[in-house]
């Protein structure tokens, strides 16, 4: 399957002027005035849209960042990344404490979670090893095998994972002197840990690294006549993608409080594509901003449907639509409507300053 | 029927830059290498001519591990890389350019040529940008430099003309510290100016670099090499100095005669 939506070029080397205030500038109005409002938000938004919608947001689009990493510069669509972060979220249950005291070993969180990323980005990677020979559908396939397997293992094992009730009871540490659990602390843990992720995407991206990434997505056969091997690159891809879908996971689990086998089942596991495809695997905002459209229409079509006289519970029959008319109409999904918009905006202003100066070079 | 040791062009076999014992390779059935025997000197200029399914690009792809060949022995500067992987060879030297430009369509010109740099470079992996100042930044402007396409350094390879895309081809098997490359017929849809710059290029590669050049047309060809590999159907027909093989009536009627009527 061909990624066609390459990244826009940023250029490795933009012109750099290395003082803060040409950094502050560099960024641009719009990201400031965003970040701004991000930050600010706890003044404006209930308890229920900064957890529910902003943090859940957040969470759901680390994974799908992931996701949206590994297909847009590597050309590798994996299924796998939402059973990384399942797998992240169960450690945590098992490592750290929950109300299954027979299972849960109590570890500490500084001790349990540092685990849990470390093991389940291992199994991320182990996951890419087995399907990086493979090239667009096989990859799928072996990816969602292995997110059905995982679901299945969770679901039949009750020694460690608790079978088909999983855990619940976890809650969030106290730490730096702040009780996580607190809904303004986790909707700042969460934006903090989805913009570290997102600066780190777009930081790698420019870097050796992902730069390679990229070469092996147009051309995986001239990489090797440049003397990368492009196996291990791919692997490795897995990996970084794997820490920012583990971090995620851990997130995840402490928003929900539990943890069961449907969290990283198969309808899940199609949904971070879902949400990737949507917002866009073109940039790496576009995985949030998939996310956040997600999760409101799963939040308020409910209510919606049910307003215009439909079974409230077709909500997933909305989600469907939309993504079919977004995948038909922009396949570079939201970020690329936006984009085309930006650029005819932009053509319709030459055009006008064209005929301006045609104009006024009239006699 | 293998290669005559003719000419002196085979001297000591420890000193070959390139050295090919009774390389073959199979599709199936077909044969499209038997018993290729080829010894290159360092800094030695090699054509290898042939018509269409002769074997040529075949015989690049064994050389470079893109297909590994299916009987004899490769060796490079010495070193028995029969089994090695492709990245295993262009590590230590090997470079190529590709008969149809295999490029990075969607990343920009110089970012190409960085890719190329970094490839026989430590730190494949480095997850830091690099610095403006860095060794392999400067080798990759004046690599994009001196192939004539610094005006459009920043523009995706995809919006390049096709002329563009050939040069920016040999810049990526110029990259690094090459010692031997195997040009995959790079003047081909190239105007008679690019023409020029290319052998120029070809003939003002530093001398210890060698090379072998695919190329149908015999004004190019010819004009920048010191050797010439004739080959017919997977086989290595003849070998020759330029100007003996121009004149060979054999080759005149196998090859030349057939092109030119």
């Amino acid at each position: 399957m061909a990624v066609g939506t390459s990244p826009a070029p940023l250029g490795l080397t933009d012109p750099r002027t290395g003082d803060a205030a040409g950094a502050i500038a560099r960024l641009g109005v719009s990201f400031w005035v965003f970040s701004a409002v991000l930050i600010l938000m706890p003044l404006i938004a209930s308890p229920f849209w900064l957890v529910q919608i902003f943090a859940y947001a957040a969470i759901l689009g680390m994974i799908a960042l992931s996701l949206m990493f590994l297909a847009g510069y590597g050309g590798i669509v994996s299924l796998v990344q939402m059973t990384v972060a399942g797998l992240a979220g169960y450690l945590v249950a098992i490592l750290g404490d929950s109300a299954i005291t027979q299972i849960s070993l109590t570890w500490p969180w500084w001790v349990a979670v540092p685990i849990a990323i470390l093991i389940a980005t291992l199994f991320g990677t182990i996951s890419g090893a087995l399907s990086v020979r493979t090239e667009g559908i096989y990859t799928i396939m072996i990816t969602l095998a292995i997110a059905s397997a995982f679901y299945y293992l969770t679901l039949q094992n009750y020694t460690i994972f608790n079978g088909f009730s999983g855990f619940n009871g976890i809650v969030p540490p106290r730490f730096l002197g702040v009780d996580w659990r607190g809904t303004n602390a986790f909707y700042y843990l969460a934006l903090g840990c989805a913009a570290l992720a997102y600066w780190a995407v777009v930081y790698v991206s420019r870097a050796p690294f992902g730069l390679a990434l990229q070469g092996t997505r147009d051309n995986p056969r001239r990489m090797a006549a440049l003397g990368f091997n492009v196996a291990a690159h791919r692997i490795a891809a897995y990996s970084f993608a794997s820490v920012i879908a583990a971090v995620a996971g851990v997130l995840l689990v402490w928003f929900q409080g539990q943890m069961s086998p449907g969290t990283a089942g198969v309808g899940p596991v199609v949904d971070i594509l879902i949400i990737a495809v949507v917002g866009g695997l073109g940039r790496p905002i576009g995985p949030f901003i998939g996310a956040l459209v997600y999760v409101l229409l799963r939040t308020f079509s409910l209510d919606a449907l049910e307003a215009i006289g439909l079974d409230g519970k077709r909500f997933q029959l909305v989600i469907g639509l939309g993504f079919l008319l977004i995948v038909l109409f922009s396949p570079g999904g939201l970020i690329g409507i936006y984009e085309r918009l930006r650029e005819r905006h932009r053509r319709s202003q030459d055009t006008r300053a064209a005929t301006m100066n045609a104009a006024g070079r009239g006699p | 029927m293998s290669a005559g040791p003719a000419l002196g062009l085979r001297s000591s076999n420890a000193g070959n830059a390139l050295e090919l014992r009774g390389v073959g390779r199979l599709f199936g059935a077909l044969a499209a290498l038997s018993d290729i025997t080829l010894s290159v000197r360092p800094g030695e200029r090699r054509a290898v001519l042939g018509s269409n399914g002769a074997g040529k690009t075949t015989l690049f792809n064994c050389i470079t591990g893109d297909f590994p060949p299916s009987s004899g022995v490769i060796r490079f500067f010495g070193e028995d890389v029969t089994a090695f992987p492709p990245q295993e060879r262009i590590r230590r030297g090997l470079r190529r350019t590709y008969q149809i430009s295999s490029l990075f369509t969607g990343l920009t010109v110089f970012d190409n040529v960085y890719l190329a740099c970094r490839g026989v470079s430590r730190n494949r992996f480095s997850l830091l940008r690099p610095r403006r100042d860095e060794a392999l930044m400067q080798a990759a402007e004046s690599l994009v430099e001196a192939v004539h396409l610094a005006p459009v350094r920043d523009r995706l390879v995809g919006e390049l003309a096709y002329g563009q895309q050939r040069q920016l081809e040999i810049a990526l098997a110029l990259s690094g510290a090459p010692r031997f490359i195997l040009f995959d017929e790079p003047a081909a849809g190239l105007s008679p100016t690019e023409r020029r710059d290319l052998v120029h290029i070809l003939t003002s590669l530093p001398s210890h670099i060698g090379y072998i050049i695919i190329e149908h047309d015999m004004d190019v060809a010819l004009r920048v090499v010191e050797s010439v590999t004739m080959m017919h159907n997977g086989r290595i027909f003849k070998e020759g100095r330029p100007e003996e093989i121009e004149t060979d009536p054999e080759v005149q009627e196998l090859y030349l005669g057939g092109a030119h009527g």
